[in-house]
């Protein structure tokens, strides 16, 4: 059990249930599954001044901050109490690419060398974390919809403008991956 | 005690975003890269669980467990969803992280992207004051 629970879970397992979460919402108070809207939500609690974007009654949405605070708590139980000991099994051929711009997959999530507090302190480790945050709160926003609402729900309730909003979540991953990026790790 | 339910729902979704990994930067790099199924496998079985269920929501007209009537908001075009969607991309594959994987990286042993999620609220903060500006 305990090895089930730390292993990773391969796609076919883990994918339906993620899916599951859209009827699930459904099923227990009506809500549409996305979670980039907790954002606005909390800028609307927190920051609103005088910002119509944000002058609504954000208690309405609670349960998307509740969510958000769940997703935090489902971190420490997947990646800290069981955690996988072992280093994140990506195909050689990315391994080795991401070896010649200097990222080395030595264990844990995410590259220790780039994603840590000391990092914020060099440019490649303040324009990932620092600026790619912002992208991805500003964008999500834009877009109405991260991979939750658009890619997931908006597209399983056969929305076309998810359709569009996921092929541009694409272009802007791919032209950051090939072409930006190497010049950001570059730095 | 009305929110318990959603705090189970998103702790099981921060669970299984951490387990299969669609949490790490390696594995958004990967798909980026074209060079594993893993995270498309992931995302069309989630697409096709979650369609074939909506379906059926609407086939048998489901009702909450409160009785109510399920309804989903249609998805209205804009071009935000071009230029905003591509934004959202650049920074996807620079944090290795969409909102979700954002939040649960936070508790996985990443509490850096604590910075991150402040960067993101700043980000629609900035939207919300510019939004008039922007084509949409």
């Amino acid at each position: 059990m305990n090895d089930l629970l730390s292993r990773p879970w391969p796609w076919y397992v883990a994918g339906p249930l993620i899916g599951l979460m859209v009827p699930l919402l459904l099923k227990i108070g009506n809500k549409a599954f996305g979670i980039s809207s907790s954002l606005r939500h909390i800028c609307a609690a927190c920051l609103p001044g005088r910002i119509d974007f944000f002058r609504y009654d954000w208690k309405k949405e609670s349960w998307s901050l509740v969510l958000a605070a769940g997703i935090v708590l489902g971190g420490v139980l997947g990646g800290v109490v069981f955690r996988n000991p072992d280093p994140v099994r990506i195909s050689a051929a990315t391994e080795a690419g991401l070896k010649a711009v200097g990222i080395e997959n030595t264990g844990g999530l995410h590259p220790a060398e780039l994603f840590n507090f000391h990092a914020l302190g060099t440019a490649r480790g303040l324009i990932l974390i620092v600026l790619g945050g912002f992208l991805v709160g500003f964008g999500t926003r834009y877009a109405g919809g991260c991979t939750s609402g658009h890619s997931i729900t908006g597209m399983a309730n056969l929305q076309w403008p998810s359709l569009v909003a996921t092929c541009s979540f694409f272009a802007g991953g791919l032209l950051m991956t090939w072409v930006i990026l190497p010049r950001i790790l570059g730095l | 005690m009305k929110y318990l339910k959603y705090l189970l729902v998103g702790t099981g979704f921060g669970f299984v975003l951490t387990k299969s990994e669609a949490v790490s930067w390696f594995r958004i790099q990967e798909m980026f890269r074209f060079q594993s199924f893993h995270m498309y496998g992931l995302m069309f079985s989630a697409v096709l669980v979650a369609m074939v269920s909506i379906q059926l929501i609407k086939r048998f007209q489901v009702r909450t467990i409160s009785g109510e009537p399920i309804t989903l908001q249609p998805k209205e075009f804009s071009w935000g969803n071009i230029f905003g969607g591509a934004t959202f991309g650049l920074g996807w594959a620079m944090t290795g992280a969409c909102p979700g994987p954002l939040y649960a990286l936070v508790g996985a042993g990443v509490p850096v992207m604590a910075v991150a999620v402040v960067a993101a609220l700043s980000g629609v903060w900035v939207y919300g004051l510019i939004r008039h500006r922007l084509p949409h």
